[in-house]
């Protein structure tokens, strides 16, 4: 008689399962909601200024950076772990390229000069992905705990930067490559925006549909388990650091050409800004679960908050660390508590 | 005498989706020497554990000398005099004979300062109580499992307990351990203390024991005097089956050697020989630290061999890391389910397609979602996991379909050697029984089975051979034709 009823379970297993998941995904809704919501707010008490085209370029050019580095820190957190050196590989992968372009591209015109800026660019992301590297191999063959490694390396690639540079701003690069921070497409898309919606596209992808991916979710899950079965936990963890160092760098990148110049301390405060976007993102800070496009949404949010914000002139900057503090911990607190109610959802779901 | 010193009535107690005790009731005269028996995941620990204050009962009564409760607390409880020597003793490793025993003691005191003096006059008054003899200034981590033991056991006499819950205390001592252990207990019973002893084995419960309650997928199924028990009915009220019909005949074909070690030691056992042959299921067996888990590690790739070789099929492997283990067809269901297997919050779809995933994706390493679906809900129905949806967290599931989930996944890899480290351990007996119609079946398919395990009955209704290990060696070989549990309890 058990038998039976067991087929008939499993028979439908397939279509069931298709239809939950899609169910058990509220965070993405979640998300969705909170961003129109504070879209449709912003629209109606500040039509003018919200809405303009000068506004949306602007959020587009802001945004672009630190969100790019929060799906960086958001790949190490899947991992179990986290990544607070992300903005100091995006401004140490900005100095190389842009010390090289300065150096060799400044000099030549025409084709050449393009070559070195591509040489360049190449060499800023081969910069990220060495100091990701270096990153994975301190946590995954090291064991050095992810939040030690990552304080440690993040003032070193800070210390480089500074004896490089010293100390100072590495401004005046080549034309054409400025030129780039400056293209919109279809005049309402900042060529950067552009290039941060590719990646995002493409990370949400390599996360969510390959094996890599998964072994990851499952890595940042349970670290002795994937061991225990038969994975090489040093190889996905020192993956999912270079990935977060090349998209880093590429953050760096795009600032660089954005305000033409760069600097070993250029924008600490994203630091705390790209833990926060994660983890509202549905980045689980115990690793294993969140989804890429969730961080995307989590980025558009702040962003909108942030834009919102500075319309009113009585709200001073001074403010600004206070609140995001504040959205932090709400997230966490509003997370802690969701999570307990879909446990007991799955508890009487589960029981017979 | 008749008075109870504990009654518990009806209690019931969820986890998740596991409903682990059914109403179950619970009764513990003043002075008397009582076992509580029952498989593993017949809700024994759960039940202490309520008794305790660690869970909160989801309904029933709690009565303790006279006093009703709707449930306990840690604190409550110590008030009341129940202590609880855990299998893992609760003691300090890094701390001192004597700090171990007087820790508690001072605490309670609340005094800011404390003299050594003081500490060592405490120690020696919870050590005479139970006449143990042990340097006071040794680190309790150099010290013997069994005095570890005894320590727990003295530090919770000064704290005057009327009722000592014993979990399992006899699971990793040795015969002239147990037989001090049980001298201990005698004089306890004497002073006026209540024991509650839980266990498994059967002799040890005839020998020390007033009376019995035994415990069956989270209900109570007879409790009685002692003498009123004999080993038949012992064996039915556990298993809930006649013991004759479990031993499934055993007509296998085996094969050539598929599996062999020579010399092979490593960091917990020496020497060992030992060869698997296909088709057949080796048992190994002995106390806790006996190196049976340091073995079925080696074998995985996940501990290192000092010296020996490892063959496959004749061929001398070398096998660094469960990838390379895994490439070479083995495969290890581990000991502790929840931290070496299973990827608790998530589906159990992934958790079973775990070794396969690089076959079911493409060469761009982009996976095939149905294939992963129908690989998943292939194994879910074969091996029978009993659960409405594969996404769900495998959290959600009971042990035994847990269990059945790591199964279904080492399976799915197609090994041709396939090691269980205490395949059943917190397994219904319902799941139990397909665990090993299912390791037979396998074997009867040509798989070499190794099958690692403390549970007698297990090892006599599975295995073909057995090897017993003490102190990292082995010490013993017995074939099918001599297997039973006297000869097997002979050589542990």
């Amino acid at each position: 008689m058990k038998t039976v009823a067991q087929t008939n379970e499993t028979a439908t297993l397939r279509n069931k399962s298709k239809f939950s998941f899609n169910k058990m995904d509220g965070n993405i809704l979640r998300l969705l909601i909170i961003m129109f919501t504070i879209f449709i707010v912003a629209s109606i008490t500040k039509p003018d200024t919200f809405l303009s085209l000068a506004n949306f370029l602007s959020m587009e050019k802001q945004l672009v950076e630190y969100g790019l580095m929060a799906i960086g820190v958001g790949i190490a957190m899947i991992a179990g772990g986290i990544d607070l050196s992300a903005v100091y590989i995006a401004n140490l992968s900005a100095i190389v390229a842009g010390l090289f372009m300065k150096t060799f591209a400044s000099a030549v015109t025409g084709t050449e000069q393009i070559l070195f800026i591509v040489l360049g660019i190449l060499l800023g992301l081969l910069t990220g992905v060495v100091c990701g590297l270096f990153n994975g191999f301190l946590i995954a063959k090291l064991r050095v705990p992810a939040m030690l490694a990552t304080l440690g390396t993040m003032q070193l690639y800070m210390g480089i930067a500074i004896i490089m540079t010293g100390g100072s701003i590495v401004s005046g690069l080549p034309q054409p490559f400025a030129q780039l921070g400056r293209t919109n497409v279809f005049q309402v898309f900042t060529l950067s925006f552009i290039v941060y919606l590719v990646i995002v596209a493409f990370f949400s992808y390599y996360i969510g549909k390959t094996k890599y991916g998964m072994k990851l979710y499952l890595l940042g899950t349970n670290e002795k388990a994937t061991k225990f079965a038969g994975i090489k936990n040093h190889k996905i963890i020192m993956r999912a650091y270079m990935l977060s160092g090349v998209i880093s760098a590429s953050a760096g990148l795009l600032s660089l050409a954005r305000i033409n110049s760069a600097k070993a301390d250029f924008g600490s405060s994203f630091v705390m800004l790209t833990i926060l976007i994660a983890v509202l993102g549905g980045i689980n800070p115990d690793g294993g679960k969140g989804k890429i496009y969730g961080i995307f949404l989590a980025t558009i949010i702040v962003q909108l908050m942030s834009s919102y914000l500075n319309m009113f002139p009585q709200i001073s900057n001074f403010y600004r660390d206070m609140i995001w503090g504040i959205a932090l911990i709400l997230v966490l607190i509003i997370n802690y508590v969701l999570n307990k109610k879909s446990e007991a959802k799955l508890m009487r779901l589960t029981s017979q | 005498m008749s008075e109870n010193l504990i009654s518990v009535k009806g209690i019931h107690k969820y986890f998740g989706g596991v409903h682990a005790l059914k109403g179950v009731d619970l009764q513990i005269k003043k002075g008397e020497v009582h076992c509580l028996a029952g498989e593993n995941g017949c809700g024994k620990s759960t039940i202490i554990k309520v008794i305790s204050g660690v869970h909160k009962p989801d309904g029933g009564d709690i009565e303790i000398d006279g006093q009703k409760y709707d449930y306990m607390t840690p604190t409550e409880s110590i008030k009341q005099g129940i202590q609880i020597i855990y299998q893992d003793f609760s003691v300090f490793p890094n701390l001192s004979v004597i700090e171990n025993l007087a820790f508690n003691k001072v605490l309670a005191n609340k005094k800011k300062f404390v003299s050594r003096k003081e500490f060592r006059r405490i120690a020696e008054e919870a050590i005479s109580k139970i006449d143990f003899d042990v340097d006071l200034d040794a680190l309790v981590e150099t010290l013997p499992v069994a005095d570890k033991q005894l320590i727990a056991i003295s530090r919770a006499l000064l704290d005057n307990a009327k009722l000592i819950i014993m979990d399992e205390p006899t699971t990793a001592l040795t015969k002239k351990e147990v037989k001090r252990m049980f001298e201990i207990i005698e004089r306890l019973k004497k002073e006026g203390v209540t024991i509650l002893f839980v266990s498994h084995k059967l002799e040890e419960v005839f020998e020390i024991c007033d009376s019995v309650t035994i415990f069956r997928n989270g209900k109570n199924v007879i409790s009685c005097p002692v003498s009123e028990m004999d080993e038949k009915k012992f064996s039915y009220h556990m298993t809930g089956r006649h013991f004759e019909e479990d031993a499934a005949p055993k007509t296998r074909n085996i094969g050539g050697t598929v599996l062999e070690t020579k010399q092979l030691s490593a960091q917990g056992f020496n020497d060992v020989n030992l060869q698997l042959r296909k088709g057949e299921i080796l048992g190994i067996t002995g106390q806790l630290g006996s190196g049976r888990t340091e073995l079925s590690l080696a074998l995985f790739g996940l501990l290192n061999p000092d010296k020996g070789e490892i063959k496959i099929e004749g061929k001398e492997v070398k096998i660094p890391n469960p990838a390379k283990a895994q490439e070479l067809g083995i495969a290890l269901v581990p000991e502790d389910r929840l931290t070496e297997g299973l990827f608790l919050p998530q589906s159990i779809k992934r958790n079973i397609v775990i070794t396969r995933i690089d076959e079911l994706s493409n060469k761009l390493g982009i996976v095939n979602t149905n294939s992963i679906d129908d690989e998943s809900a292939k194994w879910v129905r074969d091996i029978g996991v009993a659960t409405k949806n594969d996404e769900f967290p495998v959290s959600t599931l009971s042990g035994g379909n847990q269990q059945k989930v790591l199964l279904a996944r080492w399976i799915a890899s197609e090994p041709k050697v396939l090691i269980l480290n205490g395949p059943t351990v917190g397994v219904d007996i319902g799941a139990k029984h397909d665990i090993h119609n299912l390791l037979r079946d396998l074997a009867s398919k040509g798989m070499g089975i190794i099958i690692v395990s403390d549970d007698v009955s297990e090892i006599i209704n599975t295995c073909d051979r057995v090897i017993v290990m003490q102190k990292g060696q082995i010490t013993a070989e017995v074939k099918e034709a001599d297997l039973n549990a006297k000869t097997l309890a002979n050589y542990i």
